[in-house]
């Protein structure tokens, strides 16, 4: 998970050597959503600021928006998802990534979290919902 | 883990999709615990559940149940339950979970001359589900008969010690068993599970009940039906039985104008469309409301129900509303998606 970053969102973003970002969805989050049925992308071209939603994932319970980590235009999406959106349940770091995006403003990359605050930040959420769980 | 109408359950064990085609394939066992049970008794007993429910309940043999809604004067439905006739004057009544209050007050306001008791805690409440549902009760069962035992019939029978009612219900569009027993014989889910592992038994939760019910056109009350909905809008005109004597909701039901209708639908893109989603027409009208909706693991394509206004035809599209954005559906002939080979 080296150079990954997350968003509170749980999104994970890394950046290649070419400048691009490769965007997707964490490991927990995709525990969370279960079986991932399907995926909206967003067209290749359009233009999304920082935590703006650019995809959207369809689970048997639910649906969440997809939040753009960074500012910046999509160069690519995956394709494949149409056909395999469990790959993003199975694999959510590699073949379940989302989209590629050309970030306009790198300093944003300030305000995500590296992969030890992010297992600190799942970790308290799931700490407050045992206390919830325990309450009931 | 969810919390559901106050009780604390899991939606789902090895995952939504996985539970649902092992119903679909093998079997699997659901806790069903938190659906309300009521006892009516007494010689008033059935005259008074002639009243509240719309379909006959005077055709009930003794080890028969029947489904059907109950509804208030105006035709809203109050809740749909299925009524076990276990002697002439003994019904058993499973109720929803959410209305197991608002069902208890209404049940004993109308029936003043029957006992009524709310017999929940009593029991628990198992469903095994599935094409080799009758081989597993088979195993664990007493009663060795099954190929003998139709649809909506019981029979009381022991398992694993405990004297239980078994029935052939459910509520997956499966063949299946629904199980009343003790409810200090906790320890039968495990039971259940281990001696049944060799036709490949799974724990289920609430996440597959939804997709399993939908897939076969059943209807959820508080999603698809509810207060506001009356029998004949659904696909529940089957459970009125104008003809019998008087019963609740009878003269609103017959001389009520009906303009809307639940239809399944199919989804022409892949998303899915949620309870409360809007639909709407050709003509850019709004046209109703989506009030159930999933990916079906079998078919593996986006379904649900819908009001439509009751002039819209089978193979008509219509247009949901799911995030602001409208996608095209394609409006069925019925809500069944599903059903399953045999009887």
């Amino acid at each position: 998970m080296e150079g990954t970053k997350f968003t509170k969102e749980h999104e994970w973003i890394i950046i290649s050597s070419e400048g691009l970002a490769m965007i997707g969805i964490s490991d927990f989050a995709q525990e969370q959503l279960g079986d991932i049925v399907s995926v909206e992308l967003p067209k290749v071209g359009s233009k999304f600021r920082q935590m703006q939603p650019l995809a959207i994932v369809d689970s048997v319970k639910t649906s969440s928006d997809i939040y753009s980590p960074l500012s910046g235009e999509v160069v690519q999406v995956n394709d494949e998802l149409s056909e395999h959106p469990e790959w993003i349940n199975e694999s959510p770091y590699e073949l379940g990534w989302i989209v590629k995006i050309k970030p306009s403003n790198m300093e944003e990359l300030d305000d995500l979290m590296t992969a030890g605050q992010y297992s600190e930040f799942i970790g308290e959420m799931e700490k407050v919902e045992e206390k919830g769980e325990a309450k009931k | 883990m969810v919390y559901f109408h106050g009780w604390e359950m899991p939606l789902q064990y090895s995952g939504i999709i996985d539970e649902h085609i092992n119903t679909r394939s093998a079997v699997t066992i659901f806790d069903v615990s938190h659906m309300g049970r009521f006892e009516v008794r007494g010689s008033g007993a059935l005259d008074c559940l002639q009243i509240l429910a719309t379909n006959d309940v005077a055709k009930l043999r003794d080890y028969t149940a029947l489904y059907s809604p109950i509804c208030y004067d105006d035709g809203g439905i109050v809740d749909d339950l299925i009524i076990y006739r276990i002697s002439k004057e003994k019904f058993l009544l499973v109720v929803n979970a959410s209305n197991r209050e608002k069902d208890l007050e209404w049940i004993i306001e109308h029936c003043g001359s029957a006992n009524v008791e709310n017999a929940s805690d009593k029991t628990l409440l198992l469903a095994i589900q599935g094409p080799l549902a009758a081989h597993v009760m088979e195993k664990v069962t007493a009663h060795k008969n099954f190929d003998r035992l139709k649809p909506f019939e019981f029979v009381v029978t022991d398992i694993f010690g405990a004297e239980s009612i078994v029935s052939r219900t459910g509520y997956t569009g499966e063949d299946g068993f629904e199980i009343f027993v003790d409810s200090t014989r906790t320890d039968i889910w495990d039971k259940l599970i281990e001696s049944a592992s060799k036709f490949k038994i799974k724990p289920a939760g609430l996440g597959a009940r939804d997709t399993l019910r939908i897939e076969a056109g059943l209807m959820l009350y508080g999603n698809d039906i509810d207060e506001n909905v009356t029998p004949f809008e659904v696909p529940l005109k089957w459970t009125v039985k104008v003809e019998k004597s008087d019963f609740i909701g009878k003269k609103a039901l017959t001389s009520r104008i009906i303009d809307r209708k639940l239809v399944g639908f199919e989804l022409l893109e892949k998303r899915i469309a949620r309870h409360g989603n809007e639909v709407f027409l050709k003509n850019g009208q709004r046209g109703g409301f989506v009030t159930s909706g999933t990916f079906s693991p079998t078919l593996k394509k986006s379904v649900g129900f819908c009001f439509v206004p009751t002039y819209i035809s089978p193979g008509e599209t219509v247009e949901l509303s799911i995030g602001g954005k409208l996608y095209g559906a394609k409006v069925k002939n019925s809500t069944r998606f599903y059903k399953r080979i045999g009887n």
